[in-house]
């Protein structure tokens, strides 16, 4: 496999990944807004600093509305974290590498993107949007399963994956981290009940709720969502399904050395949120941390197989 | 109902589907009756539903303007495929298989001992001053002798109904991909024709295409490793490209992939390290392919593939070099190569041309622009063109000064009546003006692609019917009588 598709079938998995996991993080904060009690409204700016995209949202806008920030994040494509500038790269990628994918699988990404374009407007108002990210998911679900139905399953496929593996271990920190950034203040007690409604609709938004009652077995509180969704190996949206899948793709392939010695850093950090219990800033450090890991690994991938 | 009948009888131009009296040809009556038989609603529906699909199989060109840069459009297609009769079919192709061969065995003489220079045949002036001539390519044995393996002949049909060469596309011509892709979107949009008509398939062009390129390779006997070199994704033809790597199941390459080593031989850049390249199907112009030997500011080439090539260690098709019968003038003398060569006279014959760089031809020139198409020599794409009837003074002013100050690089025909196809406009079908460019195959044997493709002029008068200036295209249908 020559080393520019296997980096092009990389990023158009992290972009397709993007897209999907771009859309949850808009949900759960729309879906606090339907949760919180009355009186208090989730902050949307946490989205933007989250996404690292908060530089260029301030040079174009003065103050930070929902309505604002949700248009910045699905339909602006002068940034790069936008929904729609994640499809249209996804389209991109495709389109340079046509030749070794699936027919099906250009058509439907062109489809994708052609559709998210012309439907933005109904993404402004909150029950459109709901739909519009809805259709966003479903359409990446849908991909998916066209490219594990017809692509040859082969190292090109492994590629698409790692992108797709990589860019979905860090989304997931990310949602989290969202998430514990719009806390219910501790000390009013009769708000308390609310908190684990808050970590279950999070749970909801990553499609997660279900898979966590039936492995853990236990009622809603953030410890364990936590630990579920860093450690859990068998929901494949936690981040250790991640890393272990990504360590899988990478035994097969040749000179793996500094990747396997990353994904052994990566799953050595990862062991730290099974004892731990993070208080809000803990845990958002810790999460630096995985991010940055999750980085290195990237950084080794690319310079063990992508064209220099 | 949908065809503006009137548009056909007061009609100075051949049609080929409907005659001067707006009724319909005799292989054409079939489709006549059909599209007559369709509401105007209905017919808007499937030109529609034909742009639709288009978009989602992301059939697209590139085109570059100042105010939006490179932008991706969707293919323009016209639905009503466009009929050619078997008979008549069956002697372009001999026509075009004849004219590539001599126009091969042309190159190959132009590049050892120019015999048709020496016999006063082709004159030394023309050759000298030729900017695809490539001195790099003097004494190269290319396998086969084949240097122009694929080639893109452009015809049309004046209003005398007769089908002239226009001009031969010998560097990388391109639009066999929307030859093949007008004919899925036909299926998807006209199913029921096909219950009345069966026009010949055309769809073996890429396995074609590979065994062509496969008997080049300078391995035998192994599986040949077969790339197509792209300039890369802002290449108007990039569709393409990827299309054909696709259609072929070979890597699409750019030149930051390929390498050539010590050894003088191709690799390309793999995962697992190097591997050996055979046969390179090159979409990039000569001048960029090798900076070591073209152009050294190139970033699409590949440091030493001339070398390689030279040694026989891989197979560049077309060859470098094969341009120099890609050039306006030498067209004019193509009836005089097939002669020479192959003792024949031209089976399809070139339309009349005026050769600048003859004194007297000139001065007729300069003396009837008004009447006469002025083409640069080495121009494609419809640029830098003079259509004498369409032209101003000014227009006309400037080609004198043109003309005077490089005659060699000027020809001048007639202005044709290039013939028109019945296209569909809004609601209804009126004539529009059409060419056809057959894909000739040259290699073990000659192969040309049953039809080709047929571009179409969609403004109304217009004769310019290339995609990056306003022109789209129809699925072209050899047909029984």
């Amino acid at each position: 496999m020559l080393s520019r598709v296997a980096e092009t079938l990389y990023w158009m998995g992290r972009y397709m990944e993007r897209a999907e996991n771009t859309a949850r993080l808009i949900k759960v904060n729309t879906n606090l807004t339907l949760d919180l009690p009355k009186g208090l409204v989730p902050d949307w700016e946490p989205l933007i600093i989250i996404l690292g995209c908060d530089e260029d949202y301030r040079k174009a806008h003065d103050e930070c509305t929902e309505r604002r920030i949700v248009n910045f994040l699905i339909s602006d494509e002068s940034h790069s974290a936008s929904i729609l500038s994640s499809l249209a790269y996804a389209r991109e990628n495709t389109r340079t590498i046509r030749d070794i994918l699936p027919r099906e699988v250009w058509e439907a990404i062109n489809a994708n993107y052609h559709w998210a374009v012309e439907n933005k407007s109904m993404s402004q108002a909150r029950k459109g949007r709901h739909e519009y990210l809805e259709f966003v998911m479903a359409d990446m679900q849908r991909l998916t399963g066209l490219l594990a139905g017809t692509m040859n399953h082969d190292v090109g496929y492994d590629f698409l994956n790692m992108g797709r593996k990589l860019e979905r271990a860090d989304m997931t920190t990310r949602i989290i981290d969202v998430r514990s950034e719009n806390t219910i203040p501790d000390d009013v007690p009769e708000l308390r009940p609310f908190q684990d409604m808050l970590w279950m609709s999070m749970l909801k938004s990553l499609s997660a709720y279900q898979m966590y009652r039936q492995s853990m077995q236990i009622r809603i509180n953030r410890d364990d969502v936590i630990r579920f969704l860093f450690l859990q190996e068998t929901f494949p949206r936690s981040v250790n399904y991640c890393v272990l899948n990504l360590k899988d793709y990478i035994e097969h392939l040749p000179n793996n050395e500094n990747c396997n010695k990353q994904i052994q850093k990566l799953r050595n950090l990862l062991k730290k949120s099974q004892k731990t219990s993070f208080d809000r800033q803990q845990l958002h450090d810790y999460i630096d941390q995985i991010q940055l890991s999750l980085g290195n690994l990237h950084a080794q991938i690319a310079s063990a197989w992508f064209p220099r | 109902m949908t065809i503006d009948k009137e548009a056909f009888t007061n009609h100075p131009f051949f049609d080929e589907l409907i005659n001067e009296n707006g009724n319909a040809r005799a292989h054409g009556r079939k489709l006549f009756n059909f599209l007559d038989k369709l509401q105007p609603e209905e017919l808007e529906d499937r030109q529609n539903g034909a742009d639709l699909a288009i978009k989602q199989m992301g059939i697209t060109f590139r085109v570059y303007s100042k105010e939006e840069g490179a932008i991706d459009r969707a293919w323009p297609f016209d639905i009503i495929p466009r009929l050619i009769p078997l008979k008549e079919w069956q002697q372009i192709e001999q026509g075009l298989k004849q004219r590539v061969q001599a126009l091969n065995m042309f190159i190959d003489d132009l590049y050892h001992d120019q015999k048709i220079v020496k016999d006063k045949v082709f004159p030394e002036s023309v050759l000298a001053e030729s900017v695809n001539f490539r001195p790099q390519c003097v004494g190269i044995n290319p396998p086969l002798n084949i240097w122009a393996h694929i080639c893109g002949s452009d015809l049309v049909r004046n209003s005398d109904g007769i089908m002239y060469v226009l001009e031969d596309n010998l560097r990388v011509p391109s639009g066999v991909s929307y030859m093949l892709e007008n004919r899925l979107v036909t299926k998807r949009v006209f199913p029921e024709l096909f219950e009345t008509y069966s026009p010949l398939p055309i769809d073996d062009y890429p396995a074609e295409l590979f065994d062509t390129l496969a008997a080049l390779s300078p391995r035998p006997g192994d599986k040949p490793e077969i790339v197509i070199l792209t300039p890369g994704i802002y290449n108007s033809a990039y569709f393409e490209h990827a299309y054909l790597a696709q259609q072929m199941g070979c890597e699409l390459v750019e030149g930051r992939d390929l390498v050539v080593q010590n050894d003088d031989c191709v690799y390309m850049r793999n995962i697992e390290g190097l591997s050996r390249v055979d046969v390179i199907y090159r979409r990039i112009d000569d001048l960029f392919m090798d900076p070591e030997a073209f152009d050294p500011e190139s970033m699409l080439g590949v440091p030493g593939l001339m070398r390689a090539w030279k040694k026989g260690n891989v197979a560049l098709a077309n060859a470098p070099g094969a341009g120099v019968a890609d050039d306006k003038v030498v067209y004019s003398f193509v009836p005089e190569i097939i002669k020479y060569y192959l003792d024949q006279e031209a089976i399809v014959p070139n339309v009349p041309t005026y050769r600048c760089m003859d004194p007297e031809s000139k001065k007729y020139v300069l003396e009837h622009l008004e009447e006469l198409v002025v083409k640069p020599a080495n121009e494609s794409g419809g640029y830098g063109m003079l259509v004498g009837p369409a032209s101003t003074r000014a227009e006309r002013d400037n080609f004198t000064r043109l003309i005077k100050s490089n005659p060699r690089n000027y020809i001048a025909q007639p202005t044709l009546g290039i013939s028109t196809v019945p296209t569909v406009v809004r609601n209804k079908v009126e004539p529009r003006h059409v060419d056809l460019r057959p894909f000739i195959l040259s290699g073990k044997t000659i192969e040309v692609t049953t039809g080709g493709l047929t571009r179409v002029a969609l403004r109304k008068g217009s004769l310019v019917v290339n995609s990056s200036q306003g022109g789209g295209s129809k699925d072209t249908w050899i047909v029984g009588e």
